[in-house]
């Protein structure tokens, strides 16, 4: 049996009901990593006393032969996600001191599965950013860096304490979110893996809003399979959230075996990109090889309007924002900065309470939806989304799933790319479309760089076809075969 | 599209943030790189194309009209930063 | 029409148009389960929706949008099968979301028509431009503390109907019949109860004023205000306002304005100084509101007889004059009322008593019409008791006064104070004779042609009979007996 830490999921859950370990062990072997891994940042609050006491609950079901799909095993939850009286910040100055008198639906369905909550795991502030620098609670810390290097890395973000607490194997799974990238590039990042469903398969219910036509959460876990068992806790519909599908749950973990024979993988000519590093087209090349091998096949396809992606992204993820994060003016929970006036005191709370990337996108956001303005940006953008959108439509008339890098580069130095706004923008440029269009959207280890970092695949389904997704998904794994580890996880 | 201090000033306002004067010109600078960039949009031909209203695919569903919530002041008063009386507290308000 | 104000430098017109926020009727709120009751403890009714909490979510209310499909039937307006709900984006001490969500480009109703009744029985047709729902926002208290504001968030997320009109509207008073007719057809349709202290109906009155034959002048909006009677204060003042501004070689500034019900009076509002630029854009929270259209038409089957059809209807089954028709069915109660009192009588005659001496009576004893002292059906007892000829309609007054302070039946108190009609020709020729004894010298002035003292002794005969004699038969005796 391997290290408690070194289990998947789907290993600790054999192990549990075999009654090989009991869940307090694992409970503690994972506290304990925490504490290792505080370096890292990864965490912005531990619940070690909840996790114990709720470990120790676990046991008592298990021993009797019950429980949840997810009973006994430790996860993270991104500090995004509302947890009934645990500190909220969503990674900013400005919830100071929020604790939640509500959950948010897919962490309580977690916990109904089960699982265990180890803490809450640092993130960009509000979701907005992708290096993990925006956080009001300082940079997270990549387990992985460069061969023979001592500069610290991104984890990527924003669910970058996520990836870099399952990375570090502090804990087994965390929750995560993705607007525009923020599950698959800090899983690509951190050589974890991790899937952002369909738009609507999870409710948003109870998690902090950043851009509501575009937000969805999703775990980050160390195996397909895992991604899979977590996912299948933390779907299904929610009367509470409007947009949330109301369709069945398949049985995901049945699908990540299916195999991928007789599929067809479109591969988008768009995706390639100049100037990006030999080592990403080179993966790519890699992953379309083993997806030949396993059976399927790949077909060359058009996504015209890709290159549009992010600036469009740049207009409603911003616009959204604007008007999400107006309900932080310090009058009913988080940060107040007096004023003499009302608008004084709005106007100081919300100077001191966001920083910079969420000032800068307020203030695009407001431009862009502001008289005379609307219709050139705002509306020009939707309707470019509406043709990403009918791209995509297109292309599934041909095949069956989508295969594109999941970043154009491995993790960057904390601290690059801080001063180019737009540079850190280009971070999400293979991710973001499937935002835009509401597809799932997978990102898998395919191997390590030069330098010995990882490097994601990413596959692209169709709408509530996530089992395409795992299937295709796992079948890369399988061929990857990804083993490394981040130094001194061994 | 460049935007001058006076229109980052006023979407400040807007957005009730408060920006230093001495902050203005670089965050017109900075605004304005990125709006630059997404005016690339301007060459896609839009002619025709409905705006996106919603990825998801379904009708609206409604709730039924039953009281179901509320009746709970002060789980939801407990966060403020300020509160008198069961009542939220600002700097008065003059209309 | 002469509605024209003479100013100094001529006649103006004053352009009128209203929207009116009409709270909807319904148990929970608009987006969220929470309660809609008025008066509540403070933040009592709030949930974590209405206060703006992160990560909160709203979900629509079909009751809701029922009202506002019935409403937009009740006034002739065309329901949208497909409105979009949108963000209204500014900040303000109860508005928690820092947005409210409101319907702008895509409203539920779009068009509407509402007919004012006139003081001669002549109508007038309002154009609607639209209806649309929207979230009310919470009450700011400001007179509770000398340097803060209180926040109460019951009333945030309560579903309103917003009616804007057409600037269709001349005079402050046209300005009143139209909120009370349009209060008239929500309570109807039971969409809105229309208390105006309460604050389930508040109107904006949007007033310019011009030169007969120009172009419309610059408008302000004076907000909020809560009776018609301040409403049609609001406008004159207003009105006059401008006109003495535009005289005096001012312009007017299109604002924001407060009513102040103390003096009368109209100020800019200074909270609303900024221009304000809403960036109204589609809500991301919900999908487009699609309405089947089947459900529209069944609405329309079971939508009450309206004002407007029943007041055409009295005029044509009750033959009353469009005016009285129009004061009766102005509230659902006082028609259903007026129509059991007619069923069967002299219409006409139930139409007085219900409008003259009920009316005073309520009015007297500032009651409504629920909580008559005098049923429809004791009502129409007493006018049987005038058209059988039991008593004369003066000795009626006596008895309605009667039931009004005993609860009696009519026929309990005749029979009680013997005020029976006496039409006996006997009794009759008798007290005529008295006084004819009694006034030789007029009865002569009578012959000798001054017919006018009939009157006198019509008079004179009643008040010997008790005022019971039959009034028919005793002017007839009369003026046999007087003819000599
Ligand atoms: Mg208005
Ligand atoms: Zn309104």
């Amino acid at each position: 049996m391997a290290a408690p830490t070194h289990m998947t999921i789907a290993e600790a859950r054999k192990a549990l009901k075999a009654k090989k370990i009991s869940s307090a062990e694992l409970t503690d072997a994972h506290l304990k990593a925490m504490e290792q891994t505080r370096g890292l940042n990864a965490f912005v609050t531990e619940t070690p006393e909840r996790a114990k006491a709720d470990a120790k609950r676990a046991d008592v079901v298990l021993a009797k032969g019950e429980g949840g799909p997810l009973e006994g095993i430790p996860l993270g939850i991104k500090d995004l996600f509302c947890t009934e009286g645990v500190l909220t910040t969503a990674g900013s100055h400005i919830l100071d001191g929020f604790k939640p008198p509500y959950e948010s639906t897919v962490s309580a369905k977690l916990w109904q599965a089960g699982a265990i909550m180890l803490g809450k795991l640092n993130m960009d502030e509000f979701a907005m950013g992708s290096s993990n620098m925006t956080s009001y609670h300082g940079a997270v810390k990549n387990p992985w860096r460069r061969k023979g290097a001592n500069s610290d890395l991104v984890p990527g973000g924003s669910s970058g304490g996520s990836a870099a607490a399952v990375a570090a194997r502090s804990v087994m799974g965390a929750t995560a979110t993705d607007t525009g990238g923020s599950i698959r590039q800090p899983a690509a990042f951190t050589g974890t893996v991790g899937i952002k469903p369909t738009y609507g398969r999870c409710s948003r219910w109870g998690i902090v809003a950043f851009a509501s036509s575009l937000d969805q959460a999703g775990p980050i876990a160390r195996t397909v399979e895992d991604c899979a068992i977590m996912l299948q806790a933390m779907s299904g519909h929610d009367p509470k959230d409007s947009t949330s599908a109301d369709l069945p749950v398949p049985n995901f973990e049945a699908a990540v075996e299916r195999g991928v024979k007789g599929l067809k993988i479109g591969i988008p000519k768009e995706y390639k990109l100049d100037g990006a590093p030999k080592e990403i087209q080179d993966l790519w090349e890699q992953g379309i090889a083993w997806l030949k091998e396993a059976g399927a096949t790949p077909v060359d396809i058009t996504l015209p309007h890709t290159k549009y992606a992010l600036p469009v992204y740049y207009v409603i993820a911003p616009a959204e924002a604007s008007s999400n994060l107006a309900r932080y003016d310090g009058v009913r929970f988080g940060l107040r900065v007096p004023g003499k006036t009302l608008d004084e005191m709005y106007e100081n709370t919300r100077a001191a309470g966001f920083g910079a990337e969420v000032k800068r996108r307020i203030l695009i956001g407001t431009y862009v939806l502001s008289a005379g303005y609307y219709d050139a940006y705002y509306l020009r953008a939707q309707r470019v989304r509406s043709l990403i959108a009918r791209d995509f439509t297109e292309a599934y008339k041909q095949v069956d799933a989508i295969l594109t890098p999941a970043t154009p580069s491995a993790a960057f130095a904390i601290g690059e790319k801080m001063d180019d706004p737009i540079a850190m923008y280009l971070n999400d440029v293979f991710t973001v479309t499937a935002n835009l269009a509401g597809l799932p959207g997978i990102s898998v280890p395919g191997g390590v760089n030069a330098d010995g970092l990882p490097l994601g695949l990413q596959v692209i389904g169709k709408a509530f076809d996530e089992e395409t997704v795992f299937a295709v998904g796992r079948a890369l794994e399988k061929a990857a075969n990804f083993t490394a580890l981040p130094e001194g996880m061994a | 599209m460049s935007l001058d201090k006076d229109t980052v000033r006023k979407v400040a306002t807007l957005a009730r943030i408060k920006v230093p004067d001495s902050d203005l010109d670089h965050m017109a600078k900075e605004l304005s790189g990125v709006l630059g960039w997404i005016e690339q949009l301007n060459e896609v031909d839009i002619s025709g194309v409905q705006p996106m209203t919603s990825v998801a695919q379904m009708k609206l569903k409604m709730r039924a009209d039953e009281v179901a919530d509320g009746g709970n002041a002060e789980k939801v008063t407990q966060n403020a930063p300020e509160g008198a009386h069961g009542f939220f507290v600002v700097p008065k308000v003059v209309e | 029409m002469t509605a024209l104000i003479k100013g100094q430098t001529g006649e103006w017109e004053v352009v009128i148009g209203l929207e009116i926020h009409a709270q909807v009727i319904s148990k929970a709120k608009l987006f969220s389960a929470a309660a809609t009751a008025f008066g509540a403890e403070p933040n009592t009714q709030v949930s974590y929706v209405d206060a703006g909490f992160p990560g909160m979510l709203p979900v629509i209310n079909r009751f809701c949008v029922e009202q506002a499909i019935k409403t937009g039937l009740g006034i002739d307006g065309k329901v949208n099968e497909i409105s979009v709900f949108d963000r209204k984006n500014y900040f303000y001490a109860d508005l928690p979301q820092g947005y409210q969500i409101s319907q702008y480009q895509q409203p539920i109703v779009s068009g509407g028509t509402v007919i004012l009744d006139m003081k001669d029985g002549s109508t007038r047709k309002i154009g609607v431009t639209r209806l649309h729902l929207e979230q009310d926002a919470g009450k700011s208290l400001h007179d509770q503390h000398p340097s803060q504001s209180y926040i109460d968030l019951n009333r945030s997320g309560v579903a309103l109907m917003e009616i804007v009109s057409e600037p269709d509207m001349r005079t402050a008073e046209e300005a009143g019949l139209y909120i009370k007719k349009l209060r008239s057809i929500l309570r109807y349709l039971g969409t809105c109860d229309g208390n105006m202290e309460e604050g389930s109906l508040r109107c904006d009155c949007n007033v310019s004023v011009r030169k007969p034959g120009q172009p419309f002048g610059t408008r302000t909006e004076t907000k909020n205000v809560n009776s018609v009677r301040y409403v049609m204060q609001a406008i004159e003042y207003e009105a006059r306002r401008q006109i003495e501004v535009i005289e005096g070689g001012d312009e007017i500034k299109q604002e924001t304005r407060l009513f102040d019900p103390g003096k009368g009076t109209t100020r800019p509002m200074r909270s609303k100084e900024h221009a304000h630029d809403y960036r109204y854009f589609p809500d991301p929270d919900l999908l487009p509101l699609e309405l089947d259209p089947k459900w529209i038409s069944d609405l329309k089957k079971v939508l009450p007889e309206l004002p407007d059809a029943r007041k055409t209807r009295y005029v044509a089954d009750y033959k009353l004059s469009p005016y009285d028709a129009g004061v009766l069915v102005a509230e659902q109660e006082t028609a259903q009322f007026y129509e059991t009192v007619a069923k069967g009588r002299d219409a006409k005659l139930a139409s007085n008593w219900v409008t003259t001496e009920l009316f005073g009576v309520l009015n007297r004893t500032n009651k409504a019409i629920q909580d008559s002292p005098v049923s429809a059906k004791a009502l129409g007892g007493l006018i049987d008791l005038i058209s059988d000829g039991t008593i004369s309609g003066r000795i009626a007054k006596e008895v309605f006064e009667a039931m009004v302070e005993t609860g009696k039946d009519a026929a309990a108190i005749v029979e009680e104070k013997g005020l029976r009609q006496v039409s006996d020709t006997g009794a009759i020729e008798k007290a005529i004779d008295e006084v004819m004894a009694k006034n030789q010298d007029k009865v002569a002035e009578y012959r000798s042609g001054k017919e006018k003292l009939l009157g006198f002794f019509v008079g004179q005969t009643m008040k010997a009979t008790g005022g019971k004699a039959n009034p028919g038969v005793l002017n007839e005796l009369l003026k046999k007996k007087l003819a000599g």
